[in-house]
């Protein structure tokens, strides 16, 4: 079978594993046994199918072999307690469970991944194992972290979640809010963190935005008339609109300034608008920090150009979200929307206070080279290459550095000219990363 | 059923002291109206009250007895339940009730069932 083919099958038997996953999950009261299942049916298939060909109903095949396997590891277990087996009763027959079983299952599911008692990290983690299917593997590609280490959070996360007594269940409407606030929080961190490794070595097929947009259209699918999950998938959906245009053939990110406006995806952005207004109008007069971050990049998107951004409007909208979660990512994006309303100086002014990261360096630098002190600007740029810097941002600084050297470098006699063109007048501002603010 | 220990991390006060009346009344309060789901617990004398124990190369080895608890903290531990609950909610949703909980924290953690 040739290879695209392949990689879609894959696709095809991942996502139907997730639905599967979330019933058995339910019936052996047991994730660890459900993701085996799942697993090792989605392996038969991967081997099966592309010689026998593709059942007639490829859901119910995996539903039952997933249903069988899992009915076998039961039995090899033994010692598991007698009522977990009989709920997984051997004449459950072939038919997939409806959908609304299905529907609760993985809503059940959800809220188990996001309970608050599990760290973010955890939560993140196991919401790309189950509700993405996604292996340790393309999880650690998706996180940059070892594909040991996130195994062993999945044994820890899943150790707690039996051991701690962590449940399987939906939560009450009055819990519901908090519960919510969490699964957003995952939500947002899964790309968040997806999408601060583009541009990083390419380690896995997968593509860590792509899985954390399909989930927050799951949950936004389950919970349709939730604002929170609107407004994170709005946020997801207005940064993807961009992503063509945000970086070069040589895979050097283009900052917002200098993308080519044209090739961001119009689709995606009246998806993103419209989901926005829908979940502005279903909060009253307090916004939350996604439907705030939203609104941000709405305000680039409808800018047919760079110089046509409302910045008064922008600055206007951090000075809310500031308000609100007052996060230094928030504030450093706030003093770079300063800088465009009211001048460099406006916006050194609004660097004062926030805790120096690298990319507050990097904004410093920008601002100071806009000032024409270029010696400064180049210090600043320098302290921004420590840290957390991923390689595109590092070339991209160093280059800024290059060329502000070069044009303070003492000029040879005979060239005649001292007053060359200096870079960096122009805005070109790194955006301070982060979904939205991008 | 799951048996949880609710240990309450506080100020290192002495809850036998008549100052704490009032907020020993907030957790006698607390047992009367769970007193479904409490299989035991105690309050505890203050920290400097305490003995730390060791036994030094092994079982039977040289026992070392130091002053106070192991570790110099803001919060100590002042006292524990033995709680019984559903699930991991219904436990928080117990702790939660604690005076502890707002005046310091409480740390619940499963107990292994025999």
């Amino acid at each position: 079978m040739a290879h695209p083919v392949a990689a879609e099958l894959a696709d095809v038997v991942r996502v139907e594993g997730t639905r599967i996953l979330a019933t058995l999950a339910r019936t052996t009261g047991s994730l660890q046994v459900a993701e085996d299942a799942v697993q090792e049916a989605a392996l038969r298939a991967l081997r099966d199918w592309p010689r026998s060909g593709v059942p007639d109903q490829p859901r119910a095949w995996l539903t039952v072999t997933a249903r069988r396997i899992a009915i076998d590891i039961l039995r090899r277990e033994g010692a598991r307690a007698g009522k977990e087996r009989e709920s997984m009763d051997l004449s459950a027959g072939a038919d997939p469970p409806p959908d609304s079983v299905v529907r609760d299952d993985r809503l059940r599911l959800l809220f188990t991944c996001c309970h608050p008692a599990l760290g973010l990290e955890a939560q993140v983690t196991l919401a790309l194992r189950v509700l993405c299917g996604l292996s340790p593997a393309q999880i650690a590609a998706v996180l940059l972290s070892g594909e040991a280490a996130v195994a062993k959070r999945l044994t820890r996360t899943r150790t707690k979640i039996s051991r701690a007594g962590i449940p399987y269940r939906i939560p009450a409407d009055g819990e519901l809010p908090a519960r919510l606030a969490a699964v957003c929080g995952v939500l947002h961190a899964s790309y968040t963190i997806a999408h601060s490794a583009v541009g990083g070595p390419r380690l896995s097929d997968v593509d860590g935005c792509r899985e954390a947009v399909r989930l927050a259209r799951l949950v936004h699918e389950l919970m349709p008339d939730e604002p929170g999950p609107m407004a994170v998938l709005a946020l997801m959906l207005f940064t993807e609109s961009r992503r063509a245009a945000r970086t070069g053939p040589d895979g050097a990110p283009v900052l917002l300034a200098d993308q080519d406006r044209g090739r961001w995806d119009r689709a995606l952005i009246a998806e993103a608008t419209a989901l926005l207004d829908r979940s502005l109008r279903r909060t009253d007069a307090v916004a939350d920090p996604y439907q705030l971050q939203a609104a941000i990049a709405a305000e680039h998107a409808r800018a047919p150009a760079y110089p046509d951004t409302d910045w008064a409007e922008v600055v206007r909208l951090y000075d809310i979200l500031v308000s609100v979660a007052p996060t230094a990512a928030a504030r450093l994006a706030r003093a770079v929307a300063v800088a465009e309303l009211a001048g460099a100086d406006a916006g050194l002014r609004a660097l004062d206070g926030i805790e120096p990261d690298h990319r507050w360096h990097a904004v410093r630098g920008e601002l100071l080279a806009r000032q024409g002190r270029l010696a400064e600007a180049v210090a600043a740029t320098r302290a921004a290459l420590d840290g957390a810097v991923s390689e595109p941002e590092r070339r991209h600084r160093r280059d800024r550095i290059a060329a502000w050297e070069r044009a303070t470098a003492p000029v040879p006699e005979r060239d005649g000219r001292a007053d060359r063109p200096v870079p960096g007048l122009r805005s070109g501002i790194e955006k301070p990363g982060g979904p939205g603010r991008a | 059923m799951t048996q949880y220990a609710a240990l309450t991390y506080t100020a290192d006060v002495d809850w036998s002291a008549p100052e704490q009346a009032a907020e020993m009344a907030e957790y006698r309060r607390f047992g009367e109206e769970n007193a479904a789901a409490i299989r035991g617990g105690a309050a505890l004398y203050p920290t400097p009250t305490a003995t730390t124990v060791r036994v030094r190369g092994g079982r039977g080895g040289e026992v070392v007895t130091g002053d106070g608890p192991y570790a110099e903290t803001k919060e100590a531990l002042t006292g524990f339940y033995l709680l019984e609950a559903a699930d991991l909610d219904e436990a928080v949703r117990l702790a939660a009730q604690l005076p502890a909980a707002w005046n310091g924290a409480v740390e619940v953690r499963p107990v292994i069932g025999r």
